[in-house]
């Protein structure tokens, strides 16, 4: 499980555009080298070819399992180059109902986490920030519980409450819950367990902002309550609010143990059940989900990023809002 | 929510006839606010008039940002109330209070240009977006920055993000502006030039304003009247000269300006003897004891270079038009006297002086052990 779910990097879309330059750096420099030659001849080139060493090796670490993944996939020995394995794929059985169901069941755990986190850590930003601490300790305590642990309890419970509840109208609720076509159980499964990032992520979001001075700010100006959330802090936190969809969409897309033990099968699951079948079609459904989350990640990330032309729009809009 | 104002002002408020914004009478009655054993507000009574900018002035923690975080909503007192026009509104939510804020920190929204930022509270209240521009425009002007509406906070210097800021508090043309140190990030340059500006502006609109500040010379340059604070409580409230000239308190008369205190004796007429020198008393004489010590203001203090003067110089900072002269007197007391600079050529460190007091009634106060 550790191993899957992406690390704590708070206000990763950020460090998207930093890296970037980061890289371009060497490039911008090498033109100051030639001039400053005479003076320090020997230092210069050695940053810059550790660098490049470095960058190499990380790229290749990175993409050789990729290229031969995909090579594996499109060259069929002794028939030359051929994308059957794909077509199979998108044609296969489940794979379209199983990528559904984890895309709906990401979109649903973002939205409550989100919902959870926001509310809650504004409360205690502005009303109690000695709690703070306990927030953050609870927050975290997901990190430390193994998913096996937590799908013991989950599995306990659901045993155990049909069991209980049969003549309550309960029963329902927990029939209702474990829904083959959308498990709601899952989805509070990895609401706990997204927690942390989304903790993370919120918090080094609002500690970018002065949150309870653009809130005075905001309600001097006769901002009510829900006005000041949803227009004032939300939009200021629009990096940290993608950055936790983004690392909520990646834990989700790629969580196994949970949802295979309870007997759900979302697109995790479906590619470890299929790729023992078909060797071909199994590597390529890896390299297929991994492009698919990377767009995912990347169309998250631009949205986190670019605050001032995105957020200029509304107000040019002509529609104006009332507000109580 | 029971005292809301009336709702004909609300949607009247910014889009009214004339700028002429409607100056109102604010008072403070009685206002007591705890956090846990410290006390903040203490009791504070204090009455603003109408159009009247007065600065809350004191130590830092006195509690003049609870007072003001008060009129605006932000900080419930544990008793007594906020008048506003005669009506309570210490229960009113603070986006019903018609009251303009200006905070210490750079508070402009991060998000949104300056042009947006100012339309802010317009937008809020539903104006439609060429009015609010058109508004926007308007106070970008009055605050002498027509040309930054379409930059972002962070493409600003603290003044311009700070003038902003006073533009949307006054969008929404409220009867009451507050401010919080709008200045103290500034620096010193910025901050003379602001200062007057907002001077200029709040006599202009006649606008109720409450400036807090712990820095005196703001408070005495700026205001009608300035309200010193000390623990909670406010110790005098009055026009900046009278303020200096005739300070209600020894804890006023030593907080604004500099004071020396120099020891002296009641002599039975009735006179102080200090320095040398008998003077008349202001204020009230302590009966406990002859022994006081007599609080002078350093511009009274008289200084000349004398060879055979009982006084040293000590040190001597030049400030332009006058130089502040540090004295050691015999018997171990210090003096500081301010002089105008060409008189003080002569008067260097380690020269001798004789030191006297212009002939001034002057305050005093029992001498503390
Ligand atoms: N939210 C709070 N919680 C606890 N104590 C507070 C709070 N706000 C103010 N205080 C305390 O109340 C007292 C008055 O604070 P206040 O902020 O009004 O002082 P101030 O006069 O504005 O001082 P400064 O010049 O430093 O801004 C201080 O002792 C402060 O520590
Ligand atoms: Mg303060």
């Amino acid at each position: 499980m550790a191993a899957m779910t992406p690390t704590p990097a708070p206000a990763t879309p950020d460090a998207t555009p930093d890296t970037a330059s980061g890289t371009t750096a060497p490039a911008a420099a090498a033109p100051a080298g030639p001039s400053v030659k005479a003076r320090a001849p020997r230092r210069r080139p050695r940053p810059r070819v550790w660098r490049a060493a470095v960058f190499l090796l990380a790229g290749a670490y990175f993409l050789v399992p990729l290229v031969a993944s995909f090579v594996f996939t499109v060259h069929v020995p002794g028939q030359g180059v051929s994308f059957e394995a794909y077509t199979q794929l998108l044609a296969a059985d489940g794979f379209t109902e199983s990528m559904l169901l984890s895309l709906g069941l990401a979109a649903a755990t973002i939205a409550l986490s989100l919902l959870l986190a926001v509310p809650a850590l504004v409360a205690v930003r502005l009303g109690s920030p000695r709690l703070r601490p306990v927030v953050e300790v609870m927050c975290m305590l997901p990190l430390v519980v193994p998913p096996i642990a937590l799908v013991t309890g989950i599995t306990t419970v659901l045993r155990w409450g049909p069991e209980h509840l049969s003549r309550t109208p309960l029963y329902q609720t927990f029939l209702a819950v474990q829904d083959e076509r959308f498990p709601v159980v899952l989805v509070l499964a990895y609401t706990v367990l997204a927690l942390p990032f989304v903790y993370r992520s919120l918090d080094a979001g609002m500690r970018a902002v002065d949150v309870p001075t653009l809130v005075e700010a905001a309600r001097s100006c006769g901002a009510s309550w829900p006005y000041v959330v949803l227009r004032v802090l939300l939009p200021n936190l629009r990096a940290s609010l993608a950055g936790a969809a983004f690392l909520t969409l990646a834990l989700v897309l790629g969580e196994f143990t949970i949802a295979s033990l309870l007997g759900f099968r979302p697109f995790a699951v479906w590619i470890v059940t299929i790729s023992g079948a078909h060797a071909r079609m199994s590597v390529a459904v890896s390299v297929l989900s991994l492009l698919i989350t990377w767009l995912l990640l990347l169309v998250l990330s631009r949205a986190g990023t670019n605050p001032a032309t995105v957020s200029s729009a509304p107000s040019t809009s002509p529609t104006s809002r009332k507000e109580s | 929510m029971s005292t809301t104002l009336p709702a004909a002002r609300q949607s009247e408020g910014f889009d009214g006839r004339t700028d002429s914004a409607p100056g109102a009478r604010v008072e403070f009655r009685g206002l007591r606010r705890a956090f846990g054993s410290t006390v903040a507000l203490d009791g504070l009574d204090l009455t603003i008039e109408p159009g009247e900018l007065v600065a809350l002035l004191g130590p830092s923690g006195c509690g003049k940002t609870t007072a003001l975080r008060v009129v605006a909503g932000f900080e419930q007192p544990d008793s007594g109330e906020v008048l506003v026009d005669g009506e309570d509104i210490t229960r009113v939510p603070a986006n019903r209070r018609d009251a303009g804020m200006v905070f210490q920190s750079y508070s402009l929204f991060p998000n949104l240009s300056a042009r947006d930022n100012v339309a802010f509270g317009l937008r809020v209240r539903g104006v439609g977006a060429a009015r609010r521009r058109e508004r926007a425009a308007e106070l970008l002007d009055l605050v002498g920055l027509p040309d930054h509406g379409d930059r972002y906070p962070h493409q600003m210097s603290g003044g311009q993000q700070q003038r902003v800021a006073l533009a949307r508090a006054l969008a929404l043309r409220p009867r009451v502006l507050l401010l919080d140190e709008p200045l103290s990030a500034l620096d010193a340059k910025v901050r003379a030039s602001l200062r007057d500006e907002i001077r200029r502006l709040q006599l202009s609109l006649g606008i109720t304003t409450v400036f807090v500040t712990h820095d005196q010379e703001e408070a005495l340059s700026m205001a009608d009247r300035v309200a010193v604070l000390n623990a909670g409580r406010l110790e005098q409230c009055a026009a900046p000269a009278e303020l200096y000239e005739r300070p209600a308190t020894p804890f006023v008369a030593e907080f604004v300006g500099t004071m020396n205190r120099l020891p002296g004796r009641i002599t039975d007429s009735g006179l102080v003897e200090v320095a040398g020198a008998r003077l008349p008393v202001d204020g009230p004489v302590p009966t406990a004891t002859r022994e006081v010590e007599v609080l002078v203001r350093p511009e009274n203090v008289t200084a000349t270079a004398d060879p055979e003067g009982t006084a040293t110089v000590v040190a001597a900072s030049f400030f332009g038009a006058v130089t502040r002269l540090h004295l050691d007197l015999p018997g171990g007391t210090s003096v500081k006297a301010d002089l105008p600079s060409r008189d003080a050529g002569e008067l260097a460190p380690g020269a001798r002086a004789a030191v006297g007091l212009t002939e001034r009634p002057v305050l005093v106060v029992a001498r503390s052990a």
